[in-house]
């Protein structure tokens, strides 16, 4: 499994080659995530959101592989992916709309992020043909999915990595392995001894490594999108497991006390990527007290200012569901938006909001 | 209609009759196995096993890998070899990938194989909106299922029904599509006949009498749809509310005697409206009592859109004030 920095953050393996700006952006996003999630859940809990899946323990996996992507790449992200998605380009509020229960949320036309996946793995064989598009095209473009270790067990999971094995695509396949599907441990997942390990059998690298090491899963991933962006040679997909953690609950509908063990949780906390990273760069004079304070503050403001303007973003209006059925509506659309019309003339609103 | 005989009851909410209906089959019959994502130690996602795994152990509750298609196909080969798999789908919203082998297996083994080979199986899915919940999580497409020949589909919508007709699906020598609207698996009580209940598949529950107007549904929008016939009783309007119950199936004969005595219909379901069972429904009023007929028959149903999110999901689903337009239109019709 690759390392750079040990739990206690010692410098174990090569840092990677990023300027000191970098390495403290990097350590921001994390922060970031961090906070962005702790106030999700909060909104979810007040009842100014739906249903929620936190993150918090996975910030180093989405935030390194995130930061070795270029603009022109893509990102196939699962519901789960909010700091991936986030650092690729996507706002906070975006996100947060989505959660909001927004159809316009969750997506930009100026970013390379497809939806939110909630169906499991269905994302795999899009990042596939991405891939495969931005070749035929002569384009440089990887595209990279994440997806959890339950994914693995999918039937979409194998046939979409197969057809990348076969076709060479320039892709990445990031698995962010958190050791639980819900309720269902890694092991009663598959019998095999890693999530990598099963690249093999698609003539594909797989590589292992510690999801809680932002440094580690920088330089992993970026190894990855040097293989897959290749101009003129033959690119290489890569199957990537990043093991990790999320201390939180599968989503904010779920209780994971019924089925996981707390000692469980202290222990995987031990390795949380933030206080990881934090040591690194504090022992290595790129970060002080005053720095951490400025990131804590600028960190706090930036997640407030992007859930005022979620919440204050109008309702949409009832018209936005007929609309982007199809590129011309069909007849029966077109008499249906009439007729909800009719029935609000009639009614108003209030007829029909729960809230 | 019930086929039990004794009186002890039992107060639960729908999903708690889920749970059980599928105990007291466990008990019944050592070949009754549960598997699925989350059933076992968890209990379930919406605690529909909840107690079975502590119960009957980790063979007959089995906590299965991420893969629906895995899981109904692996319950098809378990069923042919002679078990009573009784497989869950977390959401119906993730049935897809189990789509082709429901389809293109479950429902023709017994006919592929002459009889010699069947598949004795209940597929379990929540299904439904108005939850608040996320994308994928709401659909409503028990038409899929009806169309294809070799299966039945059975939604209830009250606790001694879920009991009653989970009983019924378990014990039944052929597939069985069994939809749980999650939306009321916990909004009310009912008393629920302890120890064994069945409730035969493929007859309709009369909820409601009335003379004129006959309303069709089943599910979750029944509840809104009975709120609406209050309502209009209000006005003077007796509306003959029929829950279907089994929608393949059909009952014809309740349907059509429904019809033949009030002459007019109206169908409500959340489901999109073309291709739903409203246009069925519809179609064997028409063929079987087309000179009874008094107005058009209204369609009160889910749009032909996507389930949007949950910010306009209330305007999607028909509530009880669409549905009483809908139901006016069909009796101020002259
Ligand atoms: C096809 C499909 N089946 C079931 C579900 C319900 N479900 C949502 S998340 C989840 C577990 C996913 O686990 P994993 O892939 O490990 O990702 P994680 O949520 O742990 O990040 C399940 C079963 C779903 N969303 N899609």
């Amino acid at each position: 499994m690759v390392q750079v920095l040990d739990e206690s953050g010692e410098l174990v393996g090569d840092p990677p080659d990023l300027a000191d700006d970098e390495l403290v952006a990097l350590y921001r996003h994390l922060r970031l995530a961090r906070h962005f999630d702790e106030r999700a859940v909060n909104l979810q809990r007040q009842g100014r959101m739906g249903t929620y899946p936190p993150l918090a323990g996975q910030e180093a996996a989405q935030v390194g592989s995130a930061m070795a992507l270029d603009d022109r790449d893509w990102i196939a992200p699962s519901y789960r992916e909010h700091a991936a998605v986030h650092v690729h380009g996507l706002s906070l509020s975006d996100i947060l709309l989505y959660w909001m229960g927004h159809g316009a949320g969750g997506w930009r036309t100026d970013v390379n992020v497809l939806p939110a996946a909630v169906p499991i793995a269905t994302q795999v064989p899009h990042t596939t043909g991405l891939a495969l598009a931005s070749k035929l095209r002569g384009h440089d473009a990887v595209a990279c999915a994440y997806f959890g270790d339950g994914a693995t067990s999918e039937g979409d999971f194998h046939e979409g990595l197969n057809v990348a094995g076969v076709f060479d695509v320039p892709a990445v396949f990031l698995c962010n392995n958190n050791g639980w599907a819900i309720s269902v441990p890694r092991e009663r997942q598959t019998a095999s001894p890693t999530l990598a390990g099963k690249a093999v059998a698609y003539g594909i690298d797989g590589v292992q490594v510690d999801g809680m090491d932002p440094l580690a899963t920088y330089e992993v991933t970026r190894a990855a999108v040097e293989k897959a962006r290749t101009p003129g040679e033959r690119p290489r997909p890569t199957l990537i497991e990043a093991v990790q953690y999320r201390f939180g609950a599968h989503t904010t509908a779920d209780d994971p006390t019924v089925y996981r063990d707390e000692a469980e949780v202290a222990e995987w906390r031990r390795r949380d990527p933030i206080p990881r990273l934090e040591r690194f760069l504090r022992e290595t004079g790129r970060l002080d007290d005053e720095t951490v304070e400025g990131i804590e503050t600028s960190v706090r403001e930036q997640v407030s200012e992007a859930i005022e303007r979620a919440e204050n973003t109008a309702r949409p209006e009832p018209d936005a569901m007929f609309d982007d059925v199809y590129a011309e509506p069909s007849p029966a659309l077109r008499d249906q938006r009439a007729a909800l019309h009719r029935l609000r003339d009639r009614h108003g609103d209030d007829a029909f909001l729960k809230e | 209609m019930s086929t039990d005989t004794q009186t002890e009851t039992q107060n639960l909410t729908l999903v708690q009759a889920v749970r059980d209906g599928l105990r007291t089959e466990m008990q019944r019959d050592g070949d009754v196995i549960v598997l699925g994502e989350d059933v076992g130690k968890n209990g379930g996602v919406f605690r529909a096993t909840e107690g079975l795994y502590e119960e009957f152990g980790d063979d007959r509750v089995i906590d299965t890998p991420l893969a629906e298609s895995g899981i109904v196909g692996t319950s098809i080969g378990m069923a042919a070899y002679g078990l009573r798999p009784v497989p869950e789908i977390q959401f119906m919203g993730f049935i897809y990938p189990a789509f082709d082998q429901i389809i293109s297996h479950a429902a023709r083994l017994r006919t592929r194989t002459r009889g010699r080979f069947t598949c004795p199986m209940v597929v379990r899915a929540p299904y439904g909106g108005g939850i608040r919940a996320p994308e994928h999580h709401s659909e409503s497409k028990e038409a899929f299922f009806v169309h294809e020949p070799g299966l039945k589909v059975v939604i209830p919508s009250t606790p001694a029904d879920t009991k009653g007709l989970l009983a019924s699906a378990i014990r039944d020598p052929d597939p069985v599509i069994f939809l749980e609207p999650k939306l009321i698996y916990r909004a009310f009580r009912e008393d629920v006949p302890t120890g064994e209940h069945t409730v035969p598949l493929g007859e309709a529950a009369v909820r409601r009498e009335g003379s004129d107007v006959s309303v069709y549904t089943w599910g979750a929008m029944t509840r809104p749809t009975m709120e609406a016939a209050e309502n209009l009783a209000a006005e003077g309007v007796e509306c003959e509310v029929i829950d279907l119950r089994t929608l393949s199936p059909l009952d014809r004969e309740t349907i059509v005697d429904s019809f033949e005595k009030t002459g007019r219909a109206a169908v409500v379901h959340e489901a999109p409206r073309t291709g739903g069972l409203g246009g069925e429904i519809t179609a064997i009023l028409q063929e079987e009592s087309l000179l009874y007929q008094e107005a058009p028959i209204e369609r009160i149903t889910g749009f032909d859109t996507p389930v949007p999110l949950y910010a306009l999901e209330d305007y999607y689903l028909p509530s009880p004030t669409r549905i009483e337009d809908g139901i006016r239109e069909v009796v101020d019709f002259r």
